[in-house]
């Protein structure tokens, strides 16, 4: 999987599931894993913070 | 169980129950579209998981949720405590549980009394959120004057100041997980050297801290006067004994797993099934 970002490889844990935050350890960059139509796996931009986030 | 990103926590509740043989859909809040008088709780199973991060969407989705008779961990009136420090602090001095000296104003005029009344420095600290954002240390009149006319300048929710003495204790404080009114875990945050906050948002380094009686008390009745459930109490060591500044409603426990070689995820979802019952 490339990273939107900076196209560096983003190696996909076998495990890994839709919603999960996913870094690049090229450039640091966090993004959502999420399904596409087809079921296959894509990265989106993760939301900025919100200022009601939080534990 | 609801989330918005699946983080660490959420990936290793899943985790857990899967081992467990526990049936636990994962349902995205971003994804919800309820049709509020419509049967919706069908999608939603009996008991749910509350894990988003937004304050607003998880009050909201569990009083949706509440309003069609699904428990919902944590409920709706632990969320609202919990998520708002105000309303966490009036909760714990009801309680008569040792929380730092708070003050309360709405205008950066009565604030200055306020700090008067504390004295400085005090910690000046928005009502809702979390990681130690927006939390400023208040060591002079100037220094708040000049925060406060930040504030002013901000959505209104920054207008409510919310003051707190500033405690004088070691560069740690202790984060316990209390789930079903037990203390089943607790770490030392140790905050970064030149940094006074002590979140691990913020680099502290996390030590396993013993569960001292004076701890679990004290944790338990915090956990107890905010509603029961899954939650993450902060606690302070003054001079004069523990004090509670903070109980977490969508508790982190990233660092507290390897640190304290607990459980949390499987813990959580003993509870579950034991609240299904």
């Amino acid at each position: 999987m490339r990273c939107p970002e900076c196209d560096g490889e983003i190696p996909l844990a076998k495990d890994a599931i839709e919603g999960e935050i996913i870094t690049c350890p090229d450039c640091g960059g966090s993004f959502e894993l999420y399904k596409k139509k087809d079921g296959s796996f894509d990265l989106r931009a993760i939301q900025v913070i919100g200022e009601d986030w939080g534990e | 169980m609801v989330y918005d990103y699946i983080r660490w926590e959420e990936k290793a509740i899943a985790d857990a129950a899967k081992k467990r043989g526990v049936n636990l859909k994962l349902i995205d809040s971003k994804d919800v579209s309820l049709l509020l008088d419509s049967n919706y709780e069908e999608e939603f199973g009996n008991v749910v998981l509350q894990r988003c991060l937004s304050y607003f969407r998880s009050l909201h989705l569990t009083a949706a949720l509440e309003a069609k008779g699904i428990s919902v961990i944590n409920n709706f009136k632990v969320a609202l405590t919990a998520g708002n420090k105000l309303l966490t602090t009036l909760a714990l001095i009801n309680a008569g549980i040792p929380t730092p000296r708070t003050a309360l104003s709405f205008t950066s005029e009565s604030a200055i009394k306020s700090l008067e009344k504390l004295g400085y420095p005090s910690v000046l600290k928005p009502t809702i959120g979390s990681w130690g954002r927006l939390v400023a240390l208040l060591k002079d009149r100037d220094s708040a004057e000049a925060i406060f006319e930040d504030r002013e300048h901000m959505f209104p929710l920054y207008q409510v100041y919310y003051i707190q003495e500033y405690v004088k204790r070691p560069p740690r404080d202790i984060r316990s997980i209390v789930i079903d009114d037990k203390v089943v875990a607790a770490i030392y945050r140790v905050s970064l050297s030149g940094n006074w906050k002590t979140n691990m948002a913020l680099g502290a380094k996390a030590e396993n801290c013993p569960i001292t009686k004076e701890l679990e008390d004290i944790c338990v009745k915090a956990s107890k006067a905010v509603g029961g459930g899954i939650l993450g109490v902060d606690c302070m060591e003054s001079p004069n004994g523990l004090l509670v500044h903070e109980v977490n409603n969508t508790t982190e426990f990233k660092n507290t797993v390897p640190t304290t070689g607990v459980d949390i995820p499987g813990l959580i979802i003993d509870y579950l099934v034991k609240y299904r019952k």
